[in-house]
């Protein structure tokens, strides 16, 4: 293996990752479209920006959009992880597949079929849909992405590793924090992360089981399509884009400087 | 594991920061408790400023709720677990929820303003009288076509569509009953028609139109047509004026064999709590002035007679948007065909897309 | 120490949550997949699943997750075995990540954008002298579109699978004179085998039940049972065939996790 990139794996990384923000970087151009299409570009302008700050309306259902995403990524993540480890720990065979396949239906339902049966289960149990609801079915339908993201890992684990700790006298807790979940931890990030994209993605399953006044932004965003997509919509991704951007890499590089060593990063 | 529980106490910390955030933000716009009317529409589909003049002038709070297909709407309310004042549903779909017992009736006695709509778009087949609801904005279906890409080429019937010359230029929307109904139309059969040979004949003629199809899409055929992806697009009026506001090389036609009228309707749905707020939210969007102005802002055609007279004169008096009433004589409402036949609408519809393959 | 009992508590929330969340939602999709458009309990919807155009659209609906999965893992391994290889890794795995979290809708549009007659692409076409073509509507468009949104979901398990390979497994390979393809084949890959695996059923089972795009960037060419699901609950409102085929899917997806199942270690 080596260690150097070449400039061909150079060449091939800078062209995903052109593909990968391609669509963005239209989004954001037609921002400050002067026109009011997303295909005809006028001229600059601001506008839209301007547009946005006025809307309080717009923003609450912003900050909603966030809050259930991060909620539900959360604690998707600590069921999922938990999970992870029952399906790991499963003696039979027959156990392990079984627990799969119905982590998995939820992978495979389409959003409409999620979406109405979670709104049939929850007026049955009498939940008044809003907030609550919504973060119920984000976190529901998050799990089985975050079971899987996990499951490699703890796969991969060998079990002499675990026998070895507990050679050593650590009880079944220090062997779940000292060993495994550090073994775990980037998989454990990837659902958590990949639980986000779930929660900020779904329209349907909010449209369905959302109510009394509480709306995220792609079911506002679907609704708008038969009167056509205000470019405000494209000056919001764009604020939201950058200011991701600036998060993840100010929040890697705290993570840099407090371990020198970087993320579990293996030096040879 | 340090690591993991510091990230997950930092995601804690802003969510509980973000959601003190939202909920002071809410009961400063006044959205908690009180005197508040929810509206179930489709985006963006009045005007925010009359919203902000409906609460001052009554103090009543509007949330403005938002649903992107019929279908889903009528779910929502079915279910119910949210209180929804007014929603605003297509035609056929008012009778569907009138026979499934959604609606409740407008009191007419607080609806003084209903004078100023145009006769011949109340009292129509899919609510006798207006018990349930009342017009909101009403169109047609039609043909959007450029002359330009077309070499001058006029269209002025469904069959034209059919012309050799069109290959690979149509855009049609996504929808059984515009599609079928295109056909039944073409073979000069009724919109409604049950009759499961003609419906037959129908799909077997739109076959033979395949070649010409480039697409059966959704929303976005405004866009593509606007941007000449392709010459010729089946589409609802609304979106036609929308398109042609866009690229005005564009021309609108309503095929001469017949077509769709169509309705969007302010009704109560059972779900009401406000049913006060919600009669007076009616009566305020059917003031001529109000009207006229969400006429400007939404850009269909209003069937408030008395809005007409503020709205520019060019507007009112396009014969594309606002047909004589003999052309509108010609026209059909949709009718409520039962589960069973939309169903066959459906197969058939399908079976015509797979086609293409 | 512990008893047996109170270490199986953990699993109680996963348990409940497959409870609720899974079991309960099935038995009501199971339920209304036996009545008939008209309310009457029948066995007319699972008939119906098997006429020419149900077996057709699952036939077509496996074919492109298939090509869907086939293309994301042959572009994905590479990608992420270059990932490992960069100094920030961590960072330039996260920017992978970011794109994903702007509103699909939007970025279908984009694309539409992006792909049509007057887009980017054919401008890009027409520069490099191959003129223009129609893109937009066409399978090479859907697929793209497709591959572009499992892209991560595929990356990070592969990623997390070859960043904690041992170097020393490599070295020994190539102290033993195996060359660079044989130590791929022998050593890296089916050290990873869990990551692209768990990468797969995260493309493949998703991409069987897609919809949106199949409109939005395939124009309707592309019909899948996803789309059909959804048409039934939301056009036709017959919930009791939209339910039908989601059994038949879910029997589908069990019947693929059975087959790539867990086999025991060292295949």
């Amino acid at each position: 293996m080596d260690k150097k990139i070449t400039p061909l794996s150079k060449i091939f990384l800078a062209v995903i990752f052109f593909i990968l923000y391609a669509p963005i970087f239209f989004l954001v151009i037609f921002s400050f479209n002067s026109g009011e299409t997303m295909y005809n570009f006028k001229g600059f302008s601001l506008e839209w920006y301007r547009e946005l700050f006025q809307d309080t309306r717009l923003l609450i259902i912003v900050l909603n959009t966030i809050v259930v995403a991060f909620l539900s990524a959360l604690f998707s993540t600590i069921i999922g992880v938990l999970g992870a480890l029952a399906i790991h720990q499963a003696k039979k065979r027959q156990t392990k597949n079984t627990l799969l396949s119905l982590n998995n239906v939820l992978i495979v339902s389409p959003d409409v079929i999620i979406g109405a049966s979670f709104l049939i289960l929850f007026t049955m149990a009498g939940l008044k849909l809003g907030f609550y609801s919504v973060l119920l079915s984000h976190i529901a339908f998050s799990i089985p992405i975050v079971v899987l993201m996990v499951l490699p890992k703890l796969m991969e684990m060998s079990p002499t590793l675990i026998d070895a700790a507990r050679d050593l006298g650590a009880s079944s807790w220090n062997v779940v924090t000292k060993v495994i979940i550090p073994f775990i931890t980037p998989g454990i990030f990837a659902g958590f992360f990949m639980a986000l994209t779930y929660s900020l993605d779904d329209f349907a399953v909010t449209f369905f089981v959302t109510g009394n006044g509480f709306s995220t932004l792609s079911v506002e965003i679907y609704s708008l399509a038969r009167r056509g997509i205000s470019l405000n919509i494209n000056a919001l991704s764009t604020l939201l884009f950058l200011f991701t951007l600036l998060l993840v890499v100010i929040y890697y590089f705290i993570t840099q400087r407090n371990k020198p060593n970087g993320m579990g990063v293996r030096k040879r | 594991m340090n690591k993991l529980v510091r990230f997950f106490l930092f995601i804690a910390v802003v969510s509980a920061v973000l959601l003190y955030a939202i909920s002071s933000l809410n009961s400063s716009q006044g959205y908690s408790g009180g005197n508040t009317l929810t509206v179930f529409n489709w985006g963006d589909y009045i005007d925010p400023d009359l919203i902000k003049k409906f609460e001052k002038e009554t103090g009543i709070k509007v949330i403005y709720e938002t649903f992107d297909s019929n279908e889903a709407m009528m779910t929502k309310i079915e279910q119910g677990g949210t209180n929804y004042d007014i929603a605003v549903p297509s035609e056929y779909m008012i009778d569907k929820m009138r026979q499934e017992d959604l609606l409740i009736p407008l009191d007419h006695s607080k609806l003084p303003n209903l004078k100023h709509i145009d006769k011949r778009f109340m009292d129509l087949q899919f609510d006798p009288e207006n018990k349930y609801s009342i017009p909101y904005f009403w169109g047609t279906v039609g043909i959007v076509y450029n002359p330009k890409m077309l070499h001058g080429k006029e269209i002025t019937s469904w069959n034209d569509l059919w012309d050799p010359d069109l290959k690979n230029e149509i855009l049609l929307t996504d929808g059984a009953r515009e599609v079928i109904g295109m056909g039944l139309n073409s073979l000069g059969y009724s919109l409604n028609d049950t009759n499961k040979q003609h419906l037959v004949e129908a799909k077997e003629k739109l076959d033979t139109l395949t070649p010409n199809i480039k697409a059966i899409v959704g929303d976005e055929i405004k866009m593509l047509l606007a941007n000449q992806e392709a010459s010729v697009g089946l589409v609802w009026s609304g979106d036609a004026s929308e398109i042609m506001s866009e690229n005005e090389d564009l021309d609108y036609v309503v095929p001469k064999e017949g077509s769709n009228l169509w309705f969007d309707n302010m009704v109560i749905p059972k779900t009401a709590k406000n049913i006060e707020a919600a009669h007076k939210f009616i009566n305020f969007m059917l003031d001529p002035k109000v009207a006229a102005k969400n006429t400007d802002y939404v850009g269909y055609s209003t069937p408030n007679k008395g809005a007409l007279k503020y709205m520019p004169k060019e507007v009112v008096e396009d014969e594309r948007f606002y047909p004589s009433p003999e052309l509108t004589e010609k026209l059909e409402v949709y009718e409520n065909l039962g589960k069973k036949n939309l169903a066959y609408y459906n197969e058939l519809f399908l079976q015509f897309k797979m086609h293409r393959k | 120490m512990e008893n047996k009992r109170t270490r199986g508590l953990y699993r109680i929330p996963y348990l409940l949550w497959i409870l609720l969340f899974v079991v309960v939602p099935i038995l009501l999709v199971l339920y209304y997949s036996f009545f008939d458009i008209e309310g009457n309990f029948s066995f007319v919807n699972y008939q119906k699943f098997f006429t020419p155009v149900y077996l057709k659209m699952t036939l077509s609906s496996f074919w492109y997750a298939f090509l869907i999965t086939a293309i994301s893992l042959l572009i994905s391994y590479p990608t992420a075995y270059l990932l490992t290889k960069t100094r920030h890794k961590q960072l330039w795995l996260l920017l992978i990540i970011v794109p994903s979290w702007i509103n699909l809708l939007l970025k279908a549009y984009a694309f539409i954008g992006i792909f049509g007659t007057y887009g980017a692409a054919n401008s890009f076409l027409k520069m490099i002298g191959i003129g223009s073509r129609q893109i937009l509507f066409t399978d090479f468009s859907f697929v793209f579109v497709s591959v572009y949104i499992f892209i991560p979901f595929m990356i990070l398990p592969i990623f997390n699978a070859l960043n904690e390979l041992n170097p020393t497994f490599i070295d020994a390979a190539n102290d033993l004179g195996a060359s660079k393809w044989t130590t791929f084949r022998r050593v890296i890959f089916p050290l990873t085998i869990d990551g692209v695996k768990s990468g797969c059923q995260v493309t493949f089972i998703p991409a069987l039940s897609l919809f949106m795009l199949t409109r939005l960037i395939a124009g309707n060419r592309v019909i899948t049972l996803g789309t059909s699901i959804e048409q039934h609950f939301l056009v036709t409102q017959d919930w009791g065939m939209g339910s039908t085929i989601a059994v038949f899917l879910i029997i589908i997806m069990v019947l693929i996790m059975v087959v790539t199942g867990t086999r025991k270690r060292g295949v």
